[in-house]
């Protein structure tokens, strides 16, 4: 069976693959990272800031899980969304593959994956980033 | 300087009305308006109107249904915080000089349910990273943490304006509900269940500003607008009501509210202490509370003891959202802010029967939402 072809929901959001990681920028002057990537530092307005590939690993620091589709919206439900923590001193939100929100805890490890969120009109997986429990396999 | 005043109020009802336009409740409540004002055709000198959701020339409409045009004509799109802009405008203008007397309205028809958003690009709705209420649910979540807030205190919010907005005629739900009733209403989002959220709805209201000195003895006592704040986010915070996809773990960032409450009071030489009645946004019940932290009302991490403590309901030392608030009147985004200060007109003046704050001298509305845009306007009697 061959694997149907995969397309990002968006590109230049993340890379794909066996350590997939989030396309940010750290800016040459403030040294802060952002996410996604933007031509201009969003903290104190400093061009070319520097394209950096993110930590694919943080910790959870919010987290939810929506249970009826939004807007524009044609994946399952329901579906984690939460905020993780990265070591570049940044906070990112991100869909979590954990839709259960009494099955996690604040601070725990987490990790980058990209996963399935619907198959488009041409039987292509549109695939998005994700963060799911570090322990789990 | 010459102060401005609000001389006159008006309103159409907030709920669901099915045939009723946008311009037909503009013109219902801009009618009310300026006849409390005693202002006909050719009585002001421009129009501000707060609309998200109306479309081109809502304010045009509004006014070419009454015959009153000619003067420049505004639409201010600022999200829930529309009619607060539009409000700082006005009183900007007539401050400088510019104008006597301004008119200033907000009307909208919303659509159901989880509210669209043009502000979302559309691989963020495709990612399911376009869910407005999950953005409020991570900030529940956060004050839970920060600030000891449960499940009961967020019911409790819901309580304590559903009760409020049954003694209001405006309000869309004017009917009381239990802690248990909101409790057992399906999640949401995790913390936040269906009763926690404001429903986006349908409705208008309007505001008579003019220069303090020009007022002539109108049927009603001038209200003195003694501050009316705009302010937008500073990047870092992640739960900003900018909705960023990244922020900083830098949590000393001040909150869109914060800096419009401060600005505010300063423009009125007033403080929190000297507030005797609040209207806030509850767009869902954690956000009411974060409202009081962000304002000033208790220290940081005391909104929970605030709310428990009662001195927030009708008969406390400081009531908040004694209309119901949204959780009860629901929010058309361009209307909701002129609504609490059509609310807090009414309370100054004594005109709020079962839901009087008795002895209201000085008052307070809030709102914040995308953009982020929040809005701060202090009345005094």
């Amino acid at each position: 069976m061959p694997m149907s072809e995969r397309v990002m929901v968006r590109q230049g959001l993340f890379t794909d693959g066996e350590a997939p990681a989030l396309l940010g920028s750290r800016c040459t002057v403030c040294g802060a990272h952002h996410f996604p990537r933007h031509d201009t530092c969003p903290y104190c307005s400093t061009e070319d800031p520097v394209p950096t590939e993110l930590s694919g690993s943080g910790t959870l620091w919010a987290w939810t899980a929506v249970t009826s589709a939004p807007p524009g919206y044609q994946g399952e439900i329901p579906y984690g969304l939460g905020v993780v923590e990265l070591p570049e001193g940044i906070r990112v939100i991100a869909r979590l593959t954990e839709g259960n929100p009494s099955a996690l805890v604040s601070g725990q490890a987490m990790e980058l994956r990209i996963v399935p969120l619907h198959t488009d009109a041409d039987g292509r997986d549109v695939v998005t980033f994700a963060f799911a429990p570090a322990d789990a396999s | 300087m010459t102060g401005v005043v609000i001389a006159g109020v008006g309103i159409h009802p907030f709920g669901r009305f099915e045939g009723v336009s946008t311009t037909d409740m503009g013109v219902q409540a801009v009618r009310a308006a300026l006849r409390e004002a005693g202002v006909g055709k050719g009585g002001f000198q421009a129009a501000f109107c707060g609309t998200a959701y109306g479309g081109v020339a809502t304010g045009h409409k509004v006014l070419s249904r009454l015959g009153m045009t000619g003067m420049p004509i505004v639409d201010v799109e600022a999200g829930c915080a529309s009619g607060g802009a539009a409000l700082m405008l006005a009183a900007g203008a007539i401050k400088a000089g510019q104008y006597d007397t301004v008119l200033v309205f907000g009307t909208e028809k919303m659509p159901k349910g989880i509210i669209r958003s043009s502000f979302f690009e559309p691989w963020q709705e495709e990612a399911g990273l376009a869910a407005t209420p999950s953005f409020f649910a991570l900030r529940a979540q956060r004050v839970a943490m920060t600030s000891g807030v449960t499940k009961d205190h967020l019911a409790q919010v819901v309580v304590k304006n559903r009760r409020h907005g049954a003694e209001n005629p405006d309000a869309m739900y004017q009917k009381e509900i239990s802690a248990e009733e909101v409790l057992a209403s399906r999640v949401i989002c995790e913390p936040l269940h269906l009763f926690m959220l404001c429903s986006p709805n349908e409705g208008a209201a309007a505001v008579v500003l003019t220069r303090a000195d020009r007022v002539g003895g109108p049927a009603v006592p001038p209200i003195a607008l003694a501050g009316a704040v705009l302010r937008s986010h500073l990047p870092g915070s992640v739960l900003s009501e900018s909705t960023p996809l990244s922020g900083l773990t830098d949590d000393s960032v001040p909150a869109p509210t914060t800096l419009a409450a401060r600005a505010a009071f300063e423009e009125a030489g007033l403080g929190p202490d000297d507030l005797d009645v609040v209207e806030c946004q509850d767009t869902d019940a954690a956000r009411e509370l974060i409202s009081y932290e962000e304002i000033g009302l208790c220290v940081p991490g005391g909104s929970a003891e605030l709310l428990v403590s009662g001195a927030t309901a009708l008969g406390g030392r400081l009531p908040v959202n004694p209309s119901g608030g949204l959780l009860s009147k629901g929010e058309p985004l361009g209307a909701s802010a002129l609504g609490q200060v059509v609310e807090l007109v009414r309370q100054l003046r004594g005109e709020c029967g079962p839901r009087q704050v008795e002895g209201a001298r000085v008052a307070l509305s809030h709102t914040v939402g995308r953009g982020a845009n929040a809005g701060v306007v202090i009345l005094t009697r």
